[in-house]
C-alpha cells in the first residue's frame, strides 16, 4: 500500500501538486488520471523518489519515504518495477537479455536460474520463443510486454506504468491492460498507472483518482466514475466522442 | 555563465561516475565490450591513416630537402619526430574524437531521449557508473592505439622515402635512430593517457545530459566533437609547456 498525505510539489514558484491525498491499495490496479499537465506525471515521479515534495509524505507500507537511508532508499528501489511510455527497453539487449538485466543486477543466482526464470516471466507475457530478438525487431505491443516482464521479473511489490497503451492499437492496449491487472493480482502487487485512456479506465479502474489542476478532484473506481454528476469528472470522461454518444444512446433509450 | 555552469556540471558528473559501482560481473563484461567497441573498433581507420600520413611526410620532407649539405637521413629523423610527438598522439586524437566521441555521445544520449537512463535510475542503478565507468576504463587501452599508429606512421614513412626512391634503406634506419629522447615517447604517452580521459568523458557528458529528441542526439554528438577537440588542442599546448619547454 502506498498512501500519499497532503503532497505540494512545485517548480520556480508555479505550486503543480497542490496537497494531495490518496491511498493506492495493494493488489488493485490504482489509475491517476487526469487532463495534460494535471500534474499526473509529477506525482509518479514523486512516488518513484526522483522529484522532493516540498510538502507531504509518501509512505511506503506504513513508513514515510522522507525518513528512509539511503540503503533503504536503494533497498526499496529494488522493490518497484517501472513500465514506461515508451518501454524504455535497453536497444543493444535481446529480449532475453532485457528481462535478465534486474535480476543480474541485484541477484547473485546462477545463470541456469536465471534463464529458468526469464522463460517463466516471458511465458506469462506469452512471449516465448521471442529471447534473442532485438527490441528493433518486435512490435510495440510486444514490447510493452516485453517491458512488463522486465518490471515484474525480480517480483516486485510496487508496480508503476506510465501510460502503458500510448501508440498501441485497441486490441493490443486491453491486452496490456489486462495483463497489468492479472500480474497485479497474481502477485500481490501495489500497482500505479497513469493514463487518460478512458478504455483502460473501463477495464482495469480499480481504484480511480482524478487530479485537475494539482488537485484531487474526484476519487473512485470504474463503476462510480460512468455514474457520477460531478461536472469536473464529467467533461474529462464525456471529452471521448464514444463515450459521450454511448451516454446519449443510454439516455435516449436506445 | 553556462559554460561555468557546464565545468560544474562536468566535475560533478566526473564524481558520480566513481559513486556507487555497478555489480563487478556486469561491470567486466561492460568493460570488454567497450574495449571492443571503441579500440579495436578503430584500429582499422587508425592504421590506415597512420600509415599513409607517414609516407606524407617523408614525401614532404624529402621533397623540400633542395640543400645538399643536409643529410637526407633527415628525412627519417623529421617522420619519427612529428609521428611520435604530434601525429600520432594529437591529430590521431582528433579523429578519434569524431569516430569514438560521437558513437559515445549519440548511444548515451539516445538512450537519455527513450528513458533508458530513466529505467536504469528507477531500478536504484547508478547510471553514471553504468554507462561512463566503463568506457573510462576501456580508453586506458588507448595508448595501444597510438603505439600502433607510431609505428604504422614510421612504416608508412620507411616504405613512402625508402620505396620511392629518395633514401636508402640504410640510411632511413640510420636517421631514425638519430638523436632519439627516450622521454619523447614518455611525453607522446602521458599526453595520449590524457587524450584518452577527455575522449572518454566529454561525449559521456553531452550525451547524458542532453535534452530534447532525436534532432538534438545530431546536435549533442556535434557538439561534443567540437569541444572534444577544443579541449584536446588546449591541454596539449599546456602539456608541451609543461614538459617540452
Amino acid at each position: 500500500m502506498i498512501e500519499i498525505k497532503n503532497l505540494h510539489k512545485g517548480f520556480d514558484g508555479e505550486e503543480i501538486l497542490k496537497g494531495i491525498d490518496f491511498v493506492f491499495e495493494t493488489g488493485q490496479t490504482n489509475l491517476i488520471i487526469g487532463q495534460s499537465g494535471s500534474g499526473k506525471s509529477v506525482l509518479l515521479k514523486c512516488m518513484l523518489g526522483l522529484f522532493k515534495p516540498e510538502e507531504g509524505t509518501i509512505e511506503y507500507d506504513g513508513k514515510a519515504y522522507s525518513t528512509f537511508t539511503d540503503e533503504e532508499q536503494r533497498d526499496l528501489r529494488k522493490e518497484v518495477g517501472m513500465l514506461f511510455q515508451g518501454g524504455a527497453l535497453f536497444d543493444s539487449m535481446t529480449v532475453e537479455e532485457n528481462v535478465m538485466f534486474p535480476l543480474r543486477m541485484f541477484t547473485k543466482q546462477r545463470k541456469r536460474e536465471l534463464k529458468s526464470r526469464v522463460s517463466e516471466v516471458l511465458e506469462r507475457v506469452n512471449l516465448d520463443g521471442s529471447e534473442n530478438k532485438y527490441p528493433s525487431e518486435i512490435s510495440g505491443g510486444m514490447q510493452k510486454r516485453v517491458a512488463i516482464a522486465r518490471a515484474v521479473v525480480n517480483k516486485p511489490k510496487y508496480l508503476f506504468c506510465d501510460e502503458p497503451n500510448s501508440g498501441l492499437d485497441p486490441t493490443t492496449a486491453t491486452v496490456i491492460d489486462n495483463l497489468i491487472q492479472e500480474i497485479t493480482r497474481e502477485n500481490n502487487m501495489t500497482t500505479v498507472i497513469i493514463t487518460h485512456d478512458m478504455n483502460s479506465v473501463l477495464e482495469i479502474g480499480e481504484n480511480i483518482a482524478f487530479l485537475k489542476d494539482g488537485v484531487l478532484a474526484w476519487k473512485g473506481d470504474k463503476e462510480q466514475i460512468f455514474k457520477t454528476d460531478d461536472k469536473t469528472v464529467t467533461d474529462f470522461v464525456y471529452s471521448s466522442n464514444l463515450f459521450k454518444k454511448v451516454r446519449d444512446a443510454q439516455l435516449s433509450g436506445h | 555563465m553556462s559554460y561555468v555552469y557546464s565545468i560544474g556540471e562536468y566535475f560533478l558528473m566526473i564524481k558520480g561516475v566513481f559513486g556507487r559501482m555497478t555489480k563487478r560481473s556486469v561491470l567486466k563484461e561492460l568493460i570488454f565490450k567497450e574495449i571492443n567497441e571503441l579500440i579495436m573498433g578503430s584500429l582499422g581507420i587508425v592504421a590506415f591513416i597512420s600509415f599513409f600520413i607517414g609516407g606524407v611526410v617523408a614525401i614532404q620532407t624529402a621533397l623540400n630537402l633542395n640543400n645538399p649539405l643536409i643529410p637526407k637521413s633527415l628525412i627519417a629523423f623529421a617522420a619519427r619526430q612529428s609521428i611520435i610527438l604530434e601525429f600520432a598522439p594529437t591529430f590521431i586524437s582528433i579523429i578519434m574524437a569524431g569516430k569514438v566521441g560521437s558513437f559515445i555521445t549519440s548511444s548515451i544520449g539516445s538512450m537519455r531521449v527513450t528513458e533508458q537512463i530513466d529505467a536504469l535510475e528507477v531500478m536504484g542503478i547508478n547510471s553514471l557508473n553504468y554507462l561512463i565507468f566503463p568506457k573510462i576504463i576501456a580508453m586506458l587501452t588507448y595508448p595501444f592505439v597510438i603505439a600502433i599508429a607510431m609505428f604504422l606512421g614510421i612504416m608508412g614513412a620507411y616504405a613512402a622515402a625508402v620505396l620511392g626512391g629518395f633514401v636508402g634503406g640504410d640510411v632511413f634506419l640510420g636517421g631514425l635512430q638519430d638523436s632519439f629522447e627516450g622521454f619523447h615517447l614518455v611525453y607522446a604517452f602521458i599526453k595520449t593517457f590524457i587524450f584518452a580521459m577527455i575522449l572518454a568523458t566529454i561525449p559521456a557528458y553531452h550525451g547524458y545530459y542532453m535534452k530534447g529528441g532525436a534532432l538534438e542526439v545530431g546536435h549533442a554528438s556535434t557538439t561534443a566533437f567540437v569541444w572534444t577537440s577544443v579541449v584536446i588542442i588546449i591541454t596539449n599546448y599546456i602539456i608541451t609547456q609543461l614538459l617540452l619547454s
